[in-house]
Parts: structure tokens; C-alpha cells; sequence
């Protein structure tokens, strides 16, 4: 039953993300984005990621998609207010997409090959612990400390500049 | 400038002290008068059982008069009509004929006498108006109804009913 | 699974289902009555006795209005924001503990639908996805005032919802557990070790921080600027009518119900109260967590009328102001909870710690 429900989840996250860029209106887009992404939190779940699957939920459903469908609802972005885009940037997007699409194979691959000889990719389904909060704790204030601080140090001064951002334009306007 | 009348005074606004900063105290002082409230005698009246006293001024729905005798006041001269600012009153007069002078106080009486109280702004100026003493506004609030038709009184609704005995 | 877990899941979830949507609706007449008996008056008291089918008249009343569609609006999400507003109310209540384990017979019946090991995540995650009605709404129905409303409402959510998220992770450094059903568990009863058990008065600060946020999260008054008739004519509802207005309303109510029933689960120790033990022990297994369950919604209604009283008290924040209550009082004031809880529990750690080594 499972196999099935994956595959079902991942056709629909699979239509959906292509439905975000192959919609006209860019609020449509949003929303399927927002589906999508909701669509990847059952896909958590399915992996037994259980907190995983909630922070999804919240960070990128809850907070960070209402953020964008807030600007662009603001923008009230249409048709005749949309950039023209040279050729240059239409070629270097599809470079750089297809860059993308050769990093993610390589790295399926990579993992196929590796799980053939090795049986600890399997276990990662099979032990019921490994998504719940007590266990990622555990983990990540132990085995991953240091990469877990330098993250938050990114994150903070992501922050400072940010309010810095904020700060200057202000001084400019008086 | 000094001010004339010397009556002026400039309110000392002083900054909120840190006690009233903190909002709380204020918020549940608020919220303690509001649930003191909760227990105190309901002001409302049940209307159509319990009715209101009107109060001494009150202007309601007209009454067309009658003298001692029991006949109409009325003599349809038009000067309610004339007086009245939303154009709410018309009248048909009559002349009275031989046998009905006790129906009618003066020789010309009103035959049609409407008032459309959708116009109506129960300014009381026709009261003012009436040189007879026919018309007054002493009648209670004026029915809801569907119809717009409805609302025009006629003199079977505006006349008082004849006296007793 | 088997077959009578599922028919016993399916009974509890219609149970839970039909008493939130019956609260909600009586909630609507209650409101009426706080605020007439709050400003002096009667309030509804014409249909039924009392002004007990008030909330059926206004159901029928809704159900038979003109539904109108806005011609420029755009129809599939114009239909959507609604329903997304009410499923979203709805699905909150799963991971709540209605009440300790029945037992019938040899069979153990759960009164919680599911004891996800993430519960207070999960519900954040409702909560946090209950904007998108609102938002939805107010941009499909092409209309300014609308989508000022839902603009407020997106931006007052997410402000609101750090300052709940920082209550909450002082609250979790206390409990040590997400699962909703060990933190009902572990207040039990009433008084243990010389203090009270429930979490409401161990983190007192917490709890009024979480309670101003869970009045900002369901937009109720102060903090319901999303429907500020003053500036915005009806707010993010303003071009709905019919029942698609009436599920935006009912939303509110059963948001409101739910956020009760969290508060009441998380900080006022949800099916506890003082001689519980006493009470299931003479009562059996079956009546002692019924009258638990009683009591939870006992906690709930006191809550819901709190919610009323408050509205009927307290004027609305002008936006600014409430801004800066979210970013400028509530987040550090949250911040410093967690601090202070942090020094609270390390001091308590090395005084039990050299209590013993002595």
C-alpha cells in the first residue's frame, strides 16, 4: 500500500510542480507552489520524518509561501508589468537548469550504485526512531554540532542584514 | 496670545509611567467592570409587551380632532398642507350640505384627508399650523407595514373615533 | 489495523466533529449574549426559549441568501478561501486529549484521535496554514478593501505566530515532550511536590504571551484588524455573502474553540482537576474520565467566554500598535522567558544534584 501512495504523491507533486511554472497568473503559480510543498510533506511522512514533515509544514507552508503570496498579491503582477527577458538570461537559465538536472542524477545514481552493496540505506525506513524529535536532537547537538552553529551563525547574519537593509533605506527617505 | 475669556487651560500631558505602560492593570481593571455589569439590572424593555411611556413632547402618529360635539374640526383650509416641509398632506374639501352639521363644525370640510407617513418627519408643523385645533400628533409610533400604498392615511385611520354617549 | 479500532476512530472523530461544530454554532448565540449581558441588556431572546434556536434561525437564514460571485473575481479561489478557512478550523482538534483511556468492558478506548509524537507542532502547522483562507479570499475577491484585510491578516499571523512559537519552546523546555498526551498527563491531578501541577503556573509569562498570540491568531477583538469595519469597510469578507460568508464567521468560532480546548489542554492541565484519583477510583473506568472529559470542556467554555469578555471589554489596537506589541514586547518578553526558564531548570538541576551528594 505504501509503494502506491508514494507513487500517487509524487505523480501529484510532480504535476503540481509543473503547474507552478506553466501557470499564467503568478498567485496561481504560488498556490501550486504551496501545494506542492505540501505534497512533500506527506512525502516526509511517508518516510517516517515525522518532525521533518512538521517543520515543512510550518516553515515553508506556514510562513515562508505566505510571505511570497503576500508580495505578490502587493505587486499585482500581470502581463503588461512583466520584463522582457533578453536572450542572455533565457540561455543562462536553461544552463543553469540543466546543470541541475546532471547534479541530481549523478546523485541518484550515486546512491543506487551505493545501496546495492550497502544495506544501511535500507534501515533508514526500517528504524521507526530515526524521524522523531528526541532522535534529531540527539543527533544534531552531537554528531552535527559544529555544521548546526555555523548554520544559525548564517542565519544570524542573514538577520543583521537584513535589519541593516531595512536601516539604510530609512536614513535615505529623510 | 493671552486668552480672553481666561477660561483657557493647557492639559499637562504627562508620560505614562511604566505601571500603565504595562497595559495590564488597566486591561483587567476594564474587564472587572464589564463582568460587574454582567449582574446589574437589564435596561432593556420587552417592546411589543412592555410598552415605553412617551414623554410630555412626544410626537407621534396624527389624530384629526373633533369639537365637544362630537363633529370635525377640520375645515380643509391647506395650511397644514402648506406648512408641511416634506409635502406629506393633501386634502379634497367639500361643502357641507343641509343635514350634516353634525358631522362637520364649518361650512367646508375635508372629504379626503391623507398624510403619507413615509414622508411624514413628525416635525409637528402642521400642529402649529391649524388655526381649527383639528390636527395633533399625539398618536402612538407608526405601524411597520409591506406595501408602500400602506403607509398613505387616510381619514378612516386619522379621525378621531366619535365620542361616547 | 484493525476493524474495530477504525469504527471506534470513526465514532470518536464524528463525536469530536459534531460537538466543536455545536459549540461553534452556540457559539455565535453566547456571543450575543455576553455582549448584551456585558453592556446591560438581554442580547437574542425571541427564537425558542431564551433565544435557544437564535443559531438555527441564522443557519436557515444564511443557507437561503443570494450567493454572489463578483464578476472579475476569480471563481475557483473566490469558492476556495471558505472552505479552506473551515477545514482548516475543523481538522486542528485530532491531536487533542479529550480524556484519559476509557475502559468497556476489556477493551482500552483512546479519547484522542491520534498521539502524534509532534502534536504542538501540528497544530501550530494548522494554525499557521489558516491564514491562507483568509488570504485566498480576500485576493479572489478582487476588491481593494479585501485584500487589505487579507494582507493584515497574513502579516499579523506570522508576527504573532513567533512570539507563540518562543512561548511555546520555554513551555517545551518544562515538559521535555510534543506529545499533547504526556504533557496532559504529567499535570496530573491538581498539586504535587509543593506546587501546582499545571503548567500555567510554572510559566505564568508563557502563558499570557501564548494567550495574547492565540487572541491575535483567531483575529478576534483587539486584534482583529483583518475585519476592521472602521477603515476597510467588512475587511477580507467583504464581497461574501450567503453561507461562504457564514463559514468565514463559523471558522472564527471554531478556531476559537480549538485554540480553548490547546490552551485548556497545554497550560490548565486539560482532563485534570484536584481529587481526580478520588473521583476514578469510586466512579470506575468508564464514568471517572467522562466526567474528565466533562471537565475539559468545562475549561473550554470558561476560555470561550473569556475570548467574549475580552472582545466586549477591550477596544481594537490601531495596526501600528499592534505591530509593536507583536515585535517589540511579545518577542523579547518570550525571548527572556526562555532564558529564564533555562536558569530556572539549570538551578533546580544542581540544587537536587548537591542535595544529594550532601
Amino acid at each position: 500500500m505504501n509503494i502506491s501512495v508514494f507513487y500517487l504523491i509524487a505523480f501529484l507533486s510532480v504535476f503540481f510542480s509543473l503547474m507552478v511554472i506553466f501557470a499564467k497568473n503568478p498567485v496561481h503559480s504560488v498556490i501550486y507552489l504551496i501545494i506542492t510543498f505540501f505534497t512533500f510533506t506527506i512525502h516526509y511522512i511517508l518516510l517516517n520524518a515525522q518532525f521533518l514533515a512538521i517543520v515543512n509544514f510550518i516553515v515553508y507552508m506556514g510562513a515562508i509561501m505566505v510571505l511570497f503570496l503576500f508580495v505578490l498579491m502587493l505587486l499585482n503582477l500581470n502581463k503588461e508589468t512583466e520584463p522582457v527577458k533578453s536572450l542572455l538570461v533565457k540561455l543562462a537559465g536553461v544552463i543553469a537548469g540543466m546543470c541541475l538536472l546532471v547534479v541530481l542524477a549523478g546523485s541518484l545514481k550515486a546512491i543506487s550504485t551505493s545501496a546495492k552493496g550497502n544495506p544501511s540505506t535500507q534501515e533508514v525506513v526500517q528504524n521507526l526512531d530515526l524521524g522523531t524529535v528526541k532522535y534529531l536532537g540527539k543527533v544534531l547537538f552531537a554528531d552535527f554540532l559544529l555544521p548546526f552553529e555555523v548554520s544559525s551563525i548564517l542565519l544570524l547574519s542573514a538577520m543583521v542584514g537584513a535589519v541593516l537593509l531595512a536601516k539604510r533605506e530609512k536614513t535615505e527617505i529623510s | 496670545m493671552e486668552s480672553l475669556s481666561n477660561r483657557k487651560k493647557v492639559l499637562e500631558q504627562k508620560p505614562l509611567t511604566f505601571m500603565e505602560r504595562m497595559y495590564l492593570p488597566a486591561i483587567l481593571k476594564g474587564m472587572a467592570i464589564t463582568f460587574m455589569h454582567m449582574f446589574k439590572k437589564k435596561e432593556t424593555i420587552f417592546y411589543p409587551e412592555v410598552q415605553r411611556e412617551f414623554s410630555e413632547n412626544w410626537r407621534g402618529m396624527h389624530s384629526l380632532k373633533r369639537d365637544e360635539q362630537g363633529r370635525e374640526r377640520c375645515t380643509a383650509c391647506g395650511l397644514c398642507a402648506l406648512s408641511c416641509p416634506a409635502e406629506a398632506i393633501t386634502m379634497i374639501s367639500a361643502e357641507r350640505k343641509k343635514g350634516e352639521e353634525h358631522l362637520y363644525r364649518e361650512e367646508k370640510y375635508a372629504a379626503v384627508y391623507e398624510i403619507n407617513m413615509l414622508r411624514c418627519i413628525f416635525c409637528g408643523l402642521c400642529e402649529e399650523a391649524c388655526p381649527k385645533e383639528a390636527i395633533y400628533l399625539d398618536g402612538p409610533i407608526v405601524p411597520a407595514d409591506y406595501l408602500r400604498k400602506d403607509f398613505i392615511y387616510g381619514k378612516d385611520k386619522l379621525v378621531e373615533a366619535p365620542l361616547q354617549s | 489495523m484493525e476493524l474495530s479500532l477504525v469504527i471506534e476512530k470513526f465514532i470518536l472523530i464524528t463525536g469530536i466533529f459534531a460537538v466543536s461544530l455545536v459549540v461553534a454554532m452556540y457559539s455565535t448565540l453566547a456571543e450575543r449574549k455576553v455582549a448584551g449581558y456585558l453592556q446591560d441588556r438581554v442580547g437574542p431572546n425571541r427564537a425558542g426559549w431564551g433565544g435557544i434556536f437564535q443559531p438555527l434561525a441564522d443557519g436557515i437564514k444564511m443557507f437561503l441568501k443570494e450567493e454572489i460571485i463578483p464578476a472579475q473575481a476569480s471563481k475557483f479561489l473566490f469558492i476556495a478561501g471558505p472552505s479552506l478557512a473551515i477545514l482548516t478550523a475543523c481538522i486542528g482538534s485530532a491531536v487533542i486529549p479529550w480524556g484519559s483511556n476509557i475502559r468497556i468492558g476489556d477493551r482500552v478506548v483512546d479519547l484522542q484521535v491520534t498521539d502524534i509524537n509532534v502534536g504542538i507542532l501540528y497544530i501550530f502547522g494548522v494554525v499557521s496554514l489558516g491564514v491562507y483562507g483568509i488570504m485566498i479570499g480576500g485576493w479572489a475577491s478582487n476588491n481593494k478593501f479585501s485584500l487589505m484585510g487579507a494582507i493584515r491578516a497574513a502579516s499579523q499571523n506570522i508576527s504573532y505566530e513567533i512570539a507563540m512559537g518562543l512561548s511555546i519552546i520555554a513551555f517545551l523546555m518544562v515538559t521535555g515532550s510534543l506529545s499533547l498526551r504526556t504533557i496532559t498527563e504529567q499535570q496530573h491531578g491538581f498539586w504535587a511536590n509543593g506546587w501546582f501541577t499545571w503548567y500555567a503556573f510554572q510559566q505564568p509569562l508563557g502563558f499570557l504571551i501564548f494567550l495574547v498570540c492565540a487572541f491575535a491568531e483567531t483575529n478576534r477583538t483587539p486584534f482583529d484588524l483583518p475585519e476592521c469595519e472602521t477603515e476597510l469597510v467588512g475587511g477580507y469578507h467583504t464581497e461574501y455573502s450567503s453561507m461562504k460568508l457564514g463559514f468565514y464567521l463559523f471558522a472564527e468560532y471554531i478556531n476559537m474553540f480549538v485554540s480553548s480546548a490547546v490552551m485548556a489542554t497545554l497550560y490548565f492541565g486539560g482532563y485534570n482537576y484536584p481529587g481526580m484519583d478520588w473521583v476514578n477510583a469510586t466512579l470506575g473506568p468508564l464514568w471517572g474520565p467522562l466526567i474528565g472529559v466533562a471537565v475539559l470542556l468545562l475549561k473550554i467554555f470558561f476560555f470561550i467566554f473569556f475570548f467574549m469578555w475580552v472582545r466586549w471589554t477591550i477596544p481594537r489596537f490601531r495596526y501600528d500598535q499592534l505591530m509593536n506589541l507583536g515585535w517589540k514586547v511579545l518577542i523579547p518578553l518570550a525571548i527572556a522567558n526562555i532564558v529564564l526558564t533555562g536558569v530556572w531548570i539549570t538551578a533546580k538541576h544542581t540544587l537536587e544534584n548537591s542535595v544529594s551528594i550532601f
